[in-house]
């Protein structure tokens, strides 16, 4: 990303400096003007709400309701970082990441091999495997909420039925969230997948095969670290929206029982200290507290990125 | 690169030499279970989806059948009557619809303006606006949504459409897409268009727009998917005594927990998942485009 590759371009010297500049001044007026709907938009919606954050980390709204906040400056930050709830939750999503990051990554992976071969009728088996991607957390959760009901989905037939079912149970809860992400994720996984395969060069696997390495070696020697950008790309970003994730918690376990079941992902507790406690002091904290987990994946993705681009050129 | 030229070579006599009858057969049986294992993969990957679209017709009794039912004998349609109508979908689906477009049409308009800005105009402190423009990717909406609540109370906004669409009617994503796509047109066309009296807002409506057209879709559908998905914001909101719930939100209401209640949920999803259907299997290129925009140059 060189973000001045416009402004390099520096144009030729031209004779008559004033009209030049009012020409220039013109132009500027222009850029602003096309600027500035989308800079007012981040202006209220994201770097204005970011800021607010670190204030309202300093109110504390007591638990009963009716009272006003009041300010406690920073006393509030330790109590809430280390309280039980958080620490679990984020313990929880962490467990939830892990669950979801690599299984996904992997299938998804081993889907774009299978389906990396030039065979008549692939076109159909690359819609198949990319579906999932357009599917909202929503679709995915009634999907899955029936697959896994005790009544009326498959688990009573096929004997693997739980009790409590398993969207009632401690052991079960969190895993069944996963597996609805890891569902949904595969389409995501899949494109992002092929998508590295293709910049993979045919002719060099060729060669391998015919040098006698197997498909297992092959795959683990040279597809696995040629695709290795991919891949890193791939865990990060999915790594973000894992933590993001929190549509299935709402959907199929609900705010009673979220904490009962281990399922208490850092949104949901964001929420639900926002809504239902009340108190934004505190879910300002733990929204920082993501923003800074994101922040890192982030940078570690820009670093790698830039030291790509720069041995690539 | 020449090394690889070397190790090609002989590769490729090695397999025009070889004697190519014994070759075919075993080509045939890879090819054979090649499409055994994606066609198992395949079914794994759809059957969640078969099952609910299954399930959606099968009358009460059925339902809770062992086995389970993996064709609709007889079919029964008035469970996607009753999600349509009773369960409301109809409304949930037209306020998706609506919040959509405005959020496409928004992103669109505001990312052209600003890409444009970037990629052809000379301005001070145009480096520094890139990277706040870029910064945004970084806040995610998870962080920031506490705050818009309260603004968008503030405002009225709460539960219609501005409140809904106005948070996302401008995006990082699309103005680096854009500009992307406006550094590839070539200077000299430019320069053309400024000779033949072109002013710079006709240069962008004619000639550059157009010209990033691939790249607007992919960003169109993008945003469609984003937006047309989202949850959390929704979520919070609407609400009150006519919630403007948007399909997603509508589908948590619709989900009941008595097993008469399921089937209507179940339509409720298939209703909500048919038009990404139908947008994957026309936009699969753009979708794919957009996803891996930064993954793979």
């Amino acid at each position: 990303m060189t973000a001045a590759t416009g402004a390099a371009a520096a144009p030729k010297a031209p004779a008559r400096s004033h009209g030049l500049r009012s020409r220039m001044r013109k132009e500027a007026a222009l850029a602003y003007v096309l600027l500035l709907p989308a800079l007012v938009l981040f202006g209220v919606f994201s770097f204005y709400p970011f800021l607010r954050n670190f204030k309202l980390m300093l109110y504390e709204t007591p638990p009963v309701p009716g009272l006003p906040s009041h300010y406690v400056g920073l006393h509030q930050i330790i109590p809430t970082i280390t309280s039980t709830q958080f620490t679990q939750s984020l313990v929880t999503t962490i467990v939830f990441v892990i669950l979801v990051v690599p299984i996904s990554l992997l299938l998804g992976l081993a889907l774009a091999v299978a389906a990396h071969r030039k065979l008549k009728g692939m076109a159909v088996y690359r819609v198949i495997f990319s579906s999932t991607v357009v599917s909202s957390v929503a679709v995915a959760s009634v999907v899955f909420g029936t697959l896994l009901n005790p009544v009326v989905g498959l688990l009573p037939w096929l004997g693997i039925n739980p009790t409590p079912p398993a969207l009632e149970n401690t052991t079960w809860a969190l895993p069944s969230v996963a597996l609805i992400t890891i569902w949904q994720f595969l389409g995501l996984s899949f494109i992002i997948m092929s998508a590295g395969l293709q910049s993979v060069p045919d002719e060099l696997l060729e060669a391998a095969r015919i040098d006698g390495a197997g498909s297992w070696t092959r795959f683990w020697r040279m597809t696995v670290p040629l695709l290795s950008p991919t891949i890193f790309f791939a865990v990060v970003v999915s790594t973000i929206y894992a933590f993001q994730a929190f549509g299935a918690v709402d959907i199929l376990i609900g705010n009673q029982n979220a904490v009962r079941l281990h399922t208490n992902v850092l949104i949901y507790n964001i929420l639900n200290t926002l809504q239902i406690e009340s108190n934004p002091g505190a879910a300002a904290i733990m929204a920082t507290v993501l923003f800074l987990i994101i922040l890192g994946l982030t940078l570690l993705q820009l670093r790698f990125l830039e030291r790509r681009v720069s041995y690539a050129r | 690169m020449p090394a690889d030229a070397t190790t090609e070579a002989p590769a490729l006599a090695a397999v025009t030499t070889k004697a190519p009858p014994p070759h075919r057969p075993r080509r045939r049986l890879r090819t054979i279970g090649s499409y055994t294992l994606l066609t198992a993969a395949a079914v794994v990957v759809v059957f969640p989806i078969y099952i609910t679209i299954v399930n959606s017709l099968l009358p009460p009794q059925q339902l809770v059948q062992q086995p389970p039912p993996l064709f609709p004998s007889n079919p029964q349609w008035h469970d996607y009557n009753a999600a349509w109508t009773t369960g409301q979908m109809s409304k949930y689906v037209a306020t998706s619809a609506i919040m959509t477009a405005i959020i496409v049409l928004g992103q669109l308009v505001t990312s052209i303006l600003a890409a444009y800005a970037f990629a052809f105009l000379r301005f001070p402190f145009k480096r520094t606006l890139f990277v706040v423009c870029l910064v945004t990717l970084m806040i995610p909406f998870e962080v920031t949504f506490i705050t818009n609540l309260d603004t968008v109370t503030s405002l009225h906004w709460f539960n219609t459409y501005a409140g809904l669409a106005v948070p996302f009617l401008a995006t990082g994503f699309g103005i680096f897409l854009l500009r992307q796509a406006f550094l590839q047109i070539p200077r000299d066309l430019q320069e053309a268009a400024q000779l033949d009296g072109y002013g710079h807002l006709r240069f962008m409506t004619r000639v550059a727009v157009p010209l990033a057209r691939p790249s607007l879709a992919a960003l169109a559908v993008f945003s469609f998917l984003g937006a047309w998905n989202q949850y959390l914001w929704p979520l919070v909101a609407t609400g009150g005594t006519t919630p403007l719930y948007t399909v997603q939100i509508g589908l948590k209401q619709l989900l009941g927990t008595e097993v008469s209640q399921i089937p209507v949920s179940l339509a409720g999803a298939v209703i909500a998942f048919v038009p990404l259907v139908i947008l994957l299997l026309i936009f699969q290129k753009q979708l794919v485009r957009s996803l891996t925009a930064g993954a793979v140059k």
